[in-house]
Formats: structure tokens, sequence, C-alpha cells
């Protein structure tokens, strides 16, 4: 019916139409597993279930909150509104001060307690993550 | 304030004597018996104009000028004169006037150096290139102009961000920029080439140099920038997927993939689209990534000032440039079916083929990763980021197929070739993964995968060296910079595999102790420098070998910009880099110490001069 070559292209043309809806499937698959969302503390207050998945809590670092032992270090992160604490065992940024800009990144433990992982280096003094400074201005 | 005022005319000038040259080079394409002399000298002329206000601008630094806007921004009295020359281009305008002098010096060595290829294409190209100067001469002089007068005078500069003052950052953006800006030369003369329909394998050997000099800077900006993050920021890795480090990679793997596509169109006259649309690829991704950094959307230390309106112009300047190369491709470019119809599947032709594949997957990864949360919060506000287990998840496992392509593809011949010797390459497989299987099983993590992974960049690496003593240097350069890749790659898998880390709070006098490392922090020395103050802690570290080593990381606290920076201490020896680091927290008598082994990172580094190493030596080949 068709000749060997028409039948070769055909299988050519589909194993790579095969391919790449796989590959753009596993693209798709894998963003939204490992995508990171970005929260304030307001609104984790208001989060209507909990889960293990990772996010970043970002705000101030509340005055006179930092309190370190030497496996952890504890502090408040606050959006003037709301606020969250946060355990901490890490390398700590140079930038990381009280009433300073602050982003961590971890799993929150339930509305209030969230344990970071990783607190994000900031590079000069004057700047503010975007995050941070929407989160402020929203409220 | 002179130096200033000069650097600003001359920057007029040079936008001047772009349009002129535009003007002589559209006349000289009507009728081009020969070139005209004139836009030799005009392009002269500009670069001698762009490189006044360029000296312009490094003096009234020098001179701490604070009459000048970004010299008080950016510098201050008590640097020093090192910092402050290096400081012209740590800063928006000034490293926008450092592309601009890329720019005019390499239109410049073009003409200069380009004589066997007809006088069309050279005006065409200069005037393509006159396009994208003189675009960026209106994006200086409107939106970030590097002169901008200052009164009152103020007393004292600003600074200069303290982790800027490197001497691996101090070379990091020129290097860097001779690579990106470099790639402009290419988008130019393919555009050139497309449109007078001489895309050929002549032509191919004609910008193959280019493709290198721009491949070679590149690679060797990405590893300063790297080899700088590694031991200024603290946090102990060389590559973080951060989307500034992402920008620069784009760019990368296109060029490396033109590359490839060149040799075949330089043999064999076909891929002639792959080439032109890559040429247009990697000064649009270059383009990009400046449009990304500058605008502020990305947040690094490359951001310096956020404003709305340069970001704009980048992006309607690229989007004029896409534009305008897209629709020259349509409609000018005709592909020669002829060649490229008889492919057999196991030749040097469908190797480079697949390796193109395969470098355009991990680009899309790597460009999804980038943009994708910045479209997300253009379109639903959402904030989100991209975190390195997207990038691994999904470039490491065709990382595979790609190492062992990247081994074989070059035992290929061209057009059509059985491989040859398959027992010897039989053999090293099997000896790879024996190897490989060794390694790994001390480690209970991921036995398959790693095991894989690592026999696959061993084959790369055994191939390779039997290459370099089998084909008495029949394809060095090549040979070289595949040995260099299978290096990287098996130095940042081991690495990884193998890296360790601790990570404390210790007071004075204080130790931590496992079973492997006991560190104690022995006491601290305080000592003033002209610019900062600096803590200096001294640890004492026994590995379970029992072996003493003394390390003595610092913290400086710079009076201008106040500003706190870490000085890792590393003590880099052949198979191992030991890695510590302190912070303190503020009001806090515990400081904040990390400690860790990194095993073959000073392979990781020498591998990506070989890498360049390759490029440099094919640059230098003489044709065969």
């Amino acid at each position: 019916m068709y000749g060997r070559k028409v039948k070769l292209r055909f299988l050519f043309v589909s194993t790579i139409l095969l391919i790449l809806i796989l590959t753009v499937f596993l693209v798709l698959k894998s963003l939204e597993e490992n995508v990171v969302y970005f929260q304030s503390p307001s609104e984790i207050k208001s989060l209507t279930e909990l889960t293990n998945n990772k996010i970043r809590v970002g705000g101030m670092v509340k005055k006179n909150s930092i309190s370190m032992n030497s496996d952890e270090v504890n502090f408040i992160i606050t959006d003037f509104k709301n606020e969250i604490n946060v355990t901490y065992s890490g390398a700590v940024p140079n930038l990381f001060e009280e009433g300073k800009g602050v982003v961590a990144e971890g799993v929150l433990k339930d509305r209030n307690f969230f344990s970071a992982t990783k607190i994000l280096a900031k590079h000069d003094e004057n700047y503010m993550p975007p995050e941070v400074k929407a989160a402020l201005e929203g409220n | 304030m002179i130096y200033s005022v000069v650097g600003y005319y001359a920057l007029i000038l040079g936008l001047i004597s772009g349009s002129i040259l535009v003007y002589f080079s559209v006349q000289n394409f009507r009728n081009s018996e020969i070139l005209d002399t004139k836009i030799l000298s005009l392009s002269f002329l500009q670069l001698f104009f762009v490189v006044v206000s360029f000296f312009g601008l490094v003096l009234s630094f020098v001179v701490s000028d604070f009459s000048n806007e970004t010299v008080f921004n950016n510098s201050h009295t008590t640097k020093p004169l090192f910092y402050k020359i290096t400081g012209t281009w740590g800063n928006h305008e000034g490293s926008l006037l450092l592309w601009l002098l890329v720019l005019t010096l390499f239109i410049f060595i073009f003409l200069l150096r380009t004589n066997n290829q007809t006088i069309k294409y050279k005006t065409l190209t200069t005037i393509f290139q006159q396009i994208i100067i003189i675009g960026f001469f209106i994006f200086l002089l409107k939106t970030s102009n590097p002169f901008n007068y200052l009164f009152p005078i103020p007393e004292e500069g600003l600074g200069l961000n303290p982790i800027l003052q490197d001497p691996a950052l101090a070379i990091h953006p020129p290097i860097l920029y001779l690579g990106y800006v470099g790639s402009s030369i290419i988008f130019s003369s393919a555009l050139a080439a497309t449109t007078l329909k001489m895309v050929s394998g002549s032509w191919a050997t004609h910008i193959k140099k280019w493709t290198l000099i721009s491949w070679i800077f590149l690679t060797l900006g990405i590893l300063l920038g790297s080899i700088w993050a590694y031991y200024e920021l603290g946090w102990g890795g060389f590559w973080f997927w951060d989307p500034v480090e992402n920008v620069s990679l784009m760019p990368w793997l296109a060029l490396t993939t033109l590359l490839h596509c060149i040799l075949v169109l330089e043999k064999k006259t076909f891929l002639s689209s792959w080439v032109i649309i890559l040429s247009i690829a990697t000064f649009t991704l270059s383009m990009c990534g400046t449009f990304l950094v500058r605008s502020g959307i990305l947040n690094s230390v490359h951001t310096f000032a956020n404003d709305p309106e340069r970001g704009l112009f980048i992006l309607i300047f690229l989007f004029v440039l896409i534009f305008m190369s897209l629709f020259i491709f349509f409609f000018f470019h005709k592909d020669n079916q002829k060649n490229s119809i008889n492919l057999f599947w196991l030749s040097k032709e469908s190797a480079i083929i697949l390796n193109n594949w395969f470098m355009m997957y991990f680009l899309s990864v790597v460009l999804i990763g980038t943009v994708y949360p910045i479209f997300l919060d253009v379109i639903s506000s959402e904030k989100i980021s991209v975190g390195p287990p997207f990038y691994h998840k999904l470039i490491i496992p065709f990382l595979i197929p790609f190492l062992i392509a990247m081994a074989i593809g070059p035992q290929l011949k061209w057009i059509k070739s059985n491989l040859e010797s398959k027992k010897t390459l039989i053999i090293l497989l099997f000896v790879s993964i024996l190897i490989s299987y060794l390694v790994v099983k001390n480690f209970d993590k991921n036995l398959l995968i790693n095991t894989i992974l690592i026999s696959s960049a061993f084959y790369l690496f055994f191939i390779t060296v039997r290459d370099f003593f089998k084909k008495k240097f029949n394809n060095v350069s090549q040979n070289i910079a595949h040995f260099g890749f299978s290096l990287l790659i098996l130095g940042i898998l081991l690495n990884n595999l193998l890296s360790s880390e601790v990570i404390t709070n210790l007071k004075i006098g204080e130790s931590y102790e496992n079973s492997k490392i006991k560190i104690t922090l022995e006491d601290i020395k305080q000592r003033d420098e002209k610019n900062y103050n600096s803590v200096v802690a001294n640890f004492k570290i026994i590995s379970s070998n029992g072996k003493i080593n003394k390390m003595s990381p610092e913290l400086r606290i710079y009076n201008q910009p106040n500003i706190v920076t870490s000085e890792a201490d590393i003590k880099t020896t052949l198979m191992k880099d030991k890695f510590i680091v302190i912070n303190l927290v503020q009001n806090q008598e515990y400081f904040n110490v990390r400690y860790q082994d990194k095993p073959l990172m000073l392979w990781i580094w020498v591998s990506v001069l070989l890498l360049s190493m390759g490029g440099i030596l094919s640059f230098f080949k003489k044709r065969v």
C-alpha cells in the first residue's frame, strides 16, 4: 500500500511528536512540583489548609526578636499586621538584621511557626526584596 | 568636572558619527565597487569618541569628581585606586558605556580584518551593527547618562558596594561583555549574509572566528563570576540556578550550539537555517539578559537601580531587533533543500543535529525556569520562585544520553560511517560503569542514578583521553574541549556527592564536634584598615584522621557604604577545598559558622579553563 520510505518517515515523525509531547509534559509537571510560592505573614494567617510544600515567607525582622543558641537562630517575621515565629539552623547572610527586610524559605509547622531551611541573601543595604515591599504595601 | 564634560560631548559626537556612518554605508551599498574609505575612518572616529568618553568617566572616578552623579553614587575618596578604576563599570551607566565601547571596537576590527568577503556584505553588516550601536547610544544618553551633573557638589561619594571590590569581579564585566557583545557581530553579519543570500561554507569559515572569540570570552566571563560567587558570597557553591546566572548560561548554550552548526555548514553546506536562527538567538538572549538584569525585574548584585523607563526602552529595542531579524529570516532565507535530504543516521552531521536538539532542550528548560516566575507575576501577581530541583530534575536525566552521544559523535565521519573499533568502545563503557559503581557504592543515596550518571561522564572522559593519544593531534581543539567538559561534569557530580557541611553557632572558646570533625573557635582579632574594620576569627579544625588545620575567616565592616561582608577562608588542595565562613548577628555573642569540605573544586575551575582552551586552540589553528 504505502512504500517503505513513507512508512519510515511516518514512524520518524510520530516518534518525534511523541518525544515532544512527553518533554512538554515532563517540564510542566516538574514546574508544578518545584515551584516555591511566596507569602506574607498575613496571607499565612488566612490560609485554610496547611501543606507540607516549601514556601517563602517575607517581611521585616521584628525588633528585639532575634535569639540564638548553638544550633539555631530564632526570630519573628512581621508585616506590621501579623507575625510569624521562625526557627532556622543554617548559615545567616551578612545583611540579616533586626528591622530589615528578610525572605525565609522552608516549611510551615502551623500558622504561627515556620521552620526555615534557607534565609535569602541580600546584596546591599538599600535593597528590599520586591515581594517584601509588595507585602508591606499591601497592608 | 572637565572630564565629564568632554566625556558627554564625545558621546554625542559618537552618536552623530554613527548616523553619518549609516548614511554613507547605504550610499556605498547601492554602488559598491570599492569600499568607501569614509566608512572605515568614520568607524574609527566613532570608536575614538567612545574611547574618549570612556576615559572621561574613568578619570572622573580616579580624581573622585563628585559633581558627576555616577561617581557620587558609586565611589568614595578612601577607596583604593584600583577599585576606583574598576568601579567605572561596577554600575549601570558605566557598564553600558563599556558595552558601547565593545560594540564599536568590534565593528571597527570587523571592517579592518575582513578581507575575503564582498563589499556589499561588509557595508550591510556595518548598517545592522550601527542600528544596534545607535540604539545603545540613545539608551545611554536618554535614560542612563553617565555624566549627569550634580549641584551643589557633594563633599563625599556614597561608595561602591564592598562585595564588588574584588579582583575577580573587577575583570568579570569586561570579559563577559566581550562575549555578550561579540555575539552582536555574529547577529549583524548573519542578517547581512541572509539578505544577500550568501550563507555558505566560506561565510561559515569567516564567521567561525567571531563565534569562537565570543564563546571563549563568554565561557571565561561565566567562570570568573562563578569563582567570585564561590569565595565572596559565602554560600559555598559555584552555581545556584539564580536567574542572573541563567541569563548568562542561555547565550552560552546557544553559542555552543552555533559553534557546532557552523562546523557542519563549513564542511557540508547545510544546517544554514540553524546557523541563522542561532546567530539571532544568541544576541537576542544576551540582550534579554541585559533587559532582565537592568530593569530590576530580577534581583541580584547586578541590579544597580530600578528604573522602569530603562526596562521599557530595552524591551522595545529588543522587540524591534527580534522583529527585524525574523522578517529578514522569513523573507530572504531559502533553505537549500538539495543537501539536507541525504542524511545517514550514523554520521557526524546527524550526531551534531542530535547535539543541537539536546542543547535546545537544555536552553528551553533554563528559559522556562527563568521566565516563568516573571510571567506568572505579570498575569496573576502570584509570586513564586523556581529552585534548583526543577533544573536538576529536568536536565540530569538527559545528561546521560547527551554525554554518551558526545563521546561517540566525534568518532564518526562525515556523510556516512561505521563505528570503528567497537570493541574498545564497549570495553571502555564497562570500565566506566565499574569505576563509578566503586565510587558511588559507599553512598547509599540514589545508587542507580548516580552510577549511571557518573559512568557516562567517565565514559566521555576515557574516550577523549584515548582519542588524545590515538589521533595524534588531528583535532586537538575539539578533543580538549570535550575532555574539559567531561572533567567539568565529573567534577560537579562528584563534588555534589562527596561534599559535607557543618553549620553551627559558636561563642569564643567553644567547639563543635561530630564523628568526623572538631571545630574550635579559638579567639578573634580586630584590625583597622583604611576603608573597613575587620574581625578575624581563628579556628582550629581537627579532622577524623587527626590532621589539624588553622583557618581564619574574616568579617569586614566597611565604612562607606556601611556594609558587612564575610571573607571566607579557603584552603585549596588538589583533591579538596576546605571552606569556612563566619557571620555575626547583631547583639548576639554567637558567631554563625559554616564549614564545608568541597572535593574537586580546583578541577571544576580547571575544566572550564580547558574547555575555553579548546576554543583558543581552534581559533589559532591554521586551516587545513
